[in-house]
């Protein structure tokens, strides 16, 4: 449990932690380290160096941004959990948080930290794409954004390049009516199958966010058509949860088969649309 | 025994505070990874990645040449002068692998270590392991210890020629005779899963030798530093009485550490050839991989029984999968097993045939329990399946088959002598604490409501204060010595090395209660060899029972020969002298009295005392135990089951133990507590996984699922009281009750809610997949 031998930065900028990431072989972003630490430890990760994103202030500002909502990649899962404005504007990513690891993997991780690593198994990115999120990634030539849609690439790959920073999440102001139901891996307290739901009360419409279950998240889209512009009836969330897992090839592991996995897609996506339609 | 009766002053019974707890909490307490010694050096160990396979090479050129390096060491190197691990059980005829230090042409578990690397700091040492080059040749794998046993099947030691172990086979009354008598034989098969035992502080040691003085110190996170001391000297060829153990604070042990393991002696053999202290600290994945696990069985079990419930016999075949190699109690492990199958109940005959199987796998070992949690757990689920199979009522049935509390002393039929009990009595009470009547009618008004709800019970007896030295390897007594102090402070020494478990505390309240001292003046010690020379340490819940007898005996000595030295300062006759709080007078006279503290500097300065009497006020003494304790009790545990996701929640848990007479019930609770949570484990998620390859796939908290305070329910505890008539406070002990009394019962209340679905067993852990499964299944079957 000792890493192998590895220069630490700690920058005072944004630009200065660029400047050294571009100019560094095999340089990796530290910013909760809450992955990136225990695969060093474990010597899976041997980066030559880290650089630590801790002191660059501007990162981890969470603000609203006109119709939209600004969550600085650096935002712990705590600071989302406690924020105000979230619990108002967008309360699924607050509802998110509040289920992440424990009190001190809450403190030190990271929103940013957590989806550039892409584990297919954390919480965040079945907000990330039921919400249709927008990330700003900063690289040498300037600041580009991924959608939601692009953003998870394959398991444990996100796009965000090896020279390159995401400095920020961007997502559209939701109503109350969300939900996030997960079920956890009993160990490591990660998502066997996590489900955001985000019901629209006006477009009559729900999107549904699964994570946990396949190498990457994905929109349960066949689900979400089936309820376009239906009342949310039990018979028809019966119908349309039965597509909840269609093309999807889940995971199958010592935790929880692929079967299994399929099944609990389509419980917790029953159990997050209701718990979300209660709240409308 | 006791020559004295001194009146107690009121701390035992006391639910006192843990005295070792503050340090603990604090971050002030001293675990053998705090010990910095000077100059120092750091050992890291190079492990297989393979479970079975040849060494064909090891270049560790590269490794010796980075700075810092002190040393690299491989298997001949290191086997040719320490010597072979020890096992203190085998059985007789046992087929048995030589179990050298290092691996040296072959591997035979994932993490048998192959090199052993010295630097000068930590990081190095790991960074050299990585520089080792070696070359493996892989070769077949068994993994399953079913499998172990077809013929064909891959050895786990070819040069054994057979994966089978032994068998051990415990055959008592007609068995044939039974059978024939029986109106209904019920059958079923049970796995016990393997557990890993996961304490918080891995293992870890630092070993200094002492050059001028030929003499060695090795500090060790151990439940057994006085084994230790008696088994390394046939290791490393220090004598005993050049080798002192150190246990300091010991961040939990649950039987990983009642062993001596190839690292401890590595490091003291390194420490003399190197001429400077080494310290080894095992990290997580090594002791996932390299300290014993526990548990793993097989059984198929057939009950004969009556109509009426009446109990007959019981024949029994298990497979124990004992892993690699044997470590110190391997093979003796499943035959507690064995002696424990017949539990509260009596019967005509028994027979269970208990085959030891080799895999190529980390060994098994003392796990919480070890062994009387699977033989507790299938002897209370075959009730429940026999109640099931013969339509009687649970309680009914256990009762029925019960001694009386009359009967005791009760010979089993698997030879024990269980001490004293009161089995109907523990079930009354924890019918009442569980308000049984009414939990029956809430899942009946569930199950009215379609909901998955269930009521299970274990009426459960163990062994403990193991235990009488002709029933065990090397001495089953324990040793005890107080001092009183020439200031009137009294040092209590034992030789039971708790380690967590709270003796500091409640050996303290027995002395301060016998001699009438506050308990602030009273310092237990332990964990030393020498300090506390003689001991036996702390597994199979001991300490208390056969350590704390000692110490009772110790005081009584001393107060016998204080009242010597009383009587002559009163000059009264000694007949006439009283003891009472901790003051001698003649009867009547109390005022005229003197203290135990007065009277123990007179004992010291000794210019004022008796023809032929020894200064000073120090006894010490061996207790030698008659006979096991055998503490009994009742766990009820209500459980709902989700429908859609089989996840289990404990709505009530109720337990009523039987540990005798408590000297702290705080600290019963908190082994109560504890060893339920163990159990908890077992019985919803905990599993070590090995794959086919036998490459472990649960190395990691991240995958190897703990209890966590999220999941421990309410507890609801009760006790009856049941003296011993096996010592003079007629305790029992109770490490292990919780971690026995608890896996059957929250299976059987499972089983209990998935009963209208038809289903009648499955396997632990009971998690939420197999449940959905088993529902699936139940469904399908229904339409």
């Amino acid at each position: 449990m000792i890493p192998a031998d590895f220069d630490y930065h700690r920058p005072q900028s944004l630009e200065e932690a660029l400047r050294i990431l571009v100019t560094t072989e095999d340089a990796k972003i530290l910013a909760g380290g809450h992955s990136l630490v225990p695969a060093m430890k474990l010597r899976l990760a041997r980066p030559s160096a880290v650089i630590d994103l801790g002191r660059v202030p501007e990162l981890s500002q969470i603000r609203q941004d006109g119709t939209h909502l600004h969550i600085g990649a650096m935002a712990t899962h705590h600071d989302i959990e406690s924020s105000d404005l979230l619990k108002k504007k967008c309360p699924l990513l607050p509802e998110i948080a509040a289920v992440i690891g424990d009190v001190q993997v809450r403190n030190r991780g990271t929103i940013g930290g957590s989806i550039v690593h892409a584990d297919p198994a954390a919480d965040w990115p079945a907000a990330i794409v039921a919400l249709d999120a927008e990330m700003e990634v900063l690289g040498a030539d300037g600041t580009r954004t991924v959608s939601a849609h692009e953003f998870f690439v394959e398991m444990m790959q996100s796009a965000v390049q090896p020279h390159e920073i995401l400095t920020g999440i961007r997502v559209r102001a939701t109503g109350p009516a969300v939900a996030y139901v997960k079920f956890a891996q009993k160990a490591s307290g990660f998502a066997i199958v996590g489900v955001a739901a985000i019901i629209d009360t006006e477009e009559q419409s729900v999107r549904i966010g699964v994570t946990g279950a396949a190498t990457k998240a994905f929109r349960a889209s066949a689900a979400e058509e089936a309820l376009q512009g239906k009342a949310l009836t039990s018979e028809n969330i019966g119908a349309a949860i039965e597509k909840a897992d269609a093309g999807v090839e889940t995971l199958n592991d010592i935790h929880a088969s692929a079967e299994y996995r399929a099944h609990l897609i389509r419980v917790n996506c029953r159990r997050a649309i209701e718990l979300a339609a209660s709240r409308t | 025994m006791a020559a004295t009766k001194p009146k107690a002053t009121g701390y035992i019974g006391r639910p006192v505070k843990r005295v070792e707890d503050p340090r603990l909490i604090q971050g002030q307490a001293t675990y053998v990874d705090d010990l910095v010694l000077s100059g120092m050096l750091h050992m890291a160990v190079l492990r297989s990645p393979y479970a079975h396979a040849r060494v064909v090479a090891i270049d560790s050129q590269k490794a010796k040449s980075l700075a810092g390096v002190r040393g690299v060491f491989i298997g001949h190197d290191i086997n040719e002068r320490c010597g072979l691990v020890p096992c203190a059980s085998l059985a007789p005829d046992q087929k048995a692998p030589k179990h050298t230090c290092l691996a040296s042409d072959r591997v035979y578990f994932v993490g048998h270590p192959v090199a052993v690397v010295v630097a000068s700091d930590r990081s190095i040492a790991r960074d050299a392991l990585d520089l080792i080059d070696v070359e493996y040749d892989p070769l077949p794998v068994i993994a399953d210890p079913e499998a172990a046993l077809q013929p064909g099947a891959p050895l786990a030691h070819p040069d054994l020629g057979t994966n089978q172990a032994f068998v051990w086979t415990l055959a008592n009354g007609d068995l044939e005779k039974a059978f024939k008598e029986a109106d209904r034989i019920i059958k079923s098969r049970m796995v016990h899963q393997r557990l890993i035992p996961m304490a918080i502080e891995p293992r870890g040691c630092v070993a200094s030798w002492h050059v001028g003085e030929q003499s060695l110190t090795l500090w060790t996170s151990t439940q057994i530093p006085h084994l230790i001391r008696t088994l390394l000297p046939g290791m490393i060829g220090v004598p005993e009485n050049k080798i002192r153990i150190v246990a300091p604070e010991v961040g939990g042990g649950f039987g990983s550490k009642l062993n001596l393991y190839a690292e401890e002696a590595i490091v003291s053999h390194l420490a003399q050839r190197l001429g400077a202290p080494v310290k080894w600290i095992e990290s997580r994945r090594e002791n996932a991989s390299a300290t014993i696990h526990g548990r793993d069985q097989i059984g198929e079990y057939e009950v004969a029984v009556k109509k009426d419930g009446t109990l007959l016999a019981i024949k029994a075949r298990a497979i124990a999968d004992i892993g690699s190699y044997n470590q110190l109690l391997t093979p003796a492990i499943p035959t507690l097993t064995g002696s424990m199958l017949s539990g509260c109940y009596k019967m005509k005959a028994i027979r269970m045939d208990i085959v030891g199987v080799y895999t190529n796998k980390m060994c098994t070992d003392a796990y919480r329990g070890a062994g009387r949690p699977e033989a507790t757990y299938t002897i209370e689920r075959l009730m429940d399946l026999v109640a099931d199979e013969l339509k009687l009522d649970r309680v009914k049935i256990r009762l029925k088959n019960f001694p009386k509390p009359t009967e005791f002393p009760f010979n089993t039929v698997t030879g024990l002598t269980y001490d004293s009990g009161n089995y109907q009595g523990a079930l009354k009470k924890a019918q009442e604490l569980a308000d049984w009547d009414r939990l029956i009618k809430q899942r009946d008004t569930a199950r009215k409501q379609g909901r998955l709800f269930g009521v299970g019970l274990s009426t459960y007896v163990e062994i403990c204060a193991l235990g009488p030295s002709k029933m065990m390897a090397a001495g089953g007594w324990e040793w005890g010595c107080v001092r009183i102090e020439m200031s009137g402070k009294v040092t209590v020494i034992t030789g039971a090395t708790p380690h967590g478990q709270g003796q500091e505390t409640s050996f303290a309240q027995l002395a301060a209660d016998k001699l009438g001292v506050p308990m602030s003046d009273v310092v237990v010690m332990r964990g030393d060899t020498a300090v506390a020379h003689y001991g036996r340490d702390t597994y199979g819940s001991r300490a208390t029972v056969i350590g704390g007898t000692a110490i009772l005996m110790c005081i009584d000595r001393i107060v016998a020969k204080a009242r010597k030295l009383a009587a002559h300062l009163l000059q009264a006759k000694e007949k006439t002298v009283e003891f009472e709080n901790g003051c001698f007078f003649v009867k009547g006279k109390q005022k005229n009295g003197i203290t135990i503290q007065t009277l123990a500097a007179e004992s010291y300065v000794a210019k004022n005392i008796p023809k032929n009497w020894e200064p000073g006020l120090e006894a010490s003494s061996f207790f030698e135990p008659p006979n096991c304790t055998y503490p009994f009790g009742t766990h009820i545990v209500a459980v709902e089951v989700d429908p859609d996701t089989g996840q289990i929640e404990i709505v009530k848990y109720v337990a009523v133990d039987d540990c005798g007479p408590q000297i702290n019930p705080l600290l019963v609770e908190g082994q109560l507590q504890g060893g339920i949570a163990h159990s908890l484990g077992q019985a919803l998620f905990e599993r070590c996984v090995y794959d086919e390859n036998g490459q472990l796939l649960t190395g990691e908290f991240m995958d190897y699922a703990m209890p966590r305070a999220a999941d421990i329910p309410n507890y609801i505890l009760g006790h009856t009281v049941t003296p011993s008539p096996s010592n003079p406070m007629g305790i029992k002990g109770v490490g292990e009750a919780g971690t026995i009394g608890a896996t059957p019962a929250i299976a059987n209340a499972v089983m209990d809610a998935l009963a209208p679905l038809g289903v009648k067993h499955l396997d632990l852990p009971l998690t939420p997949e197999k449940i959905w499964r088993a529902l699936s299944r139940a469904k399908g079957s229904a339409k």
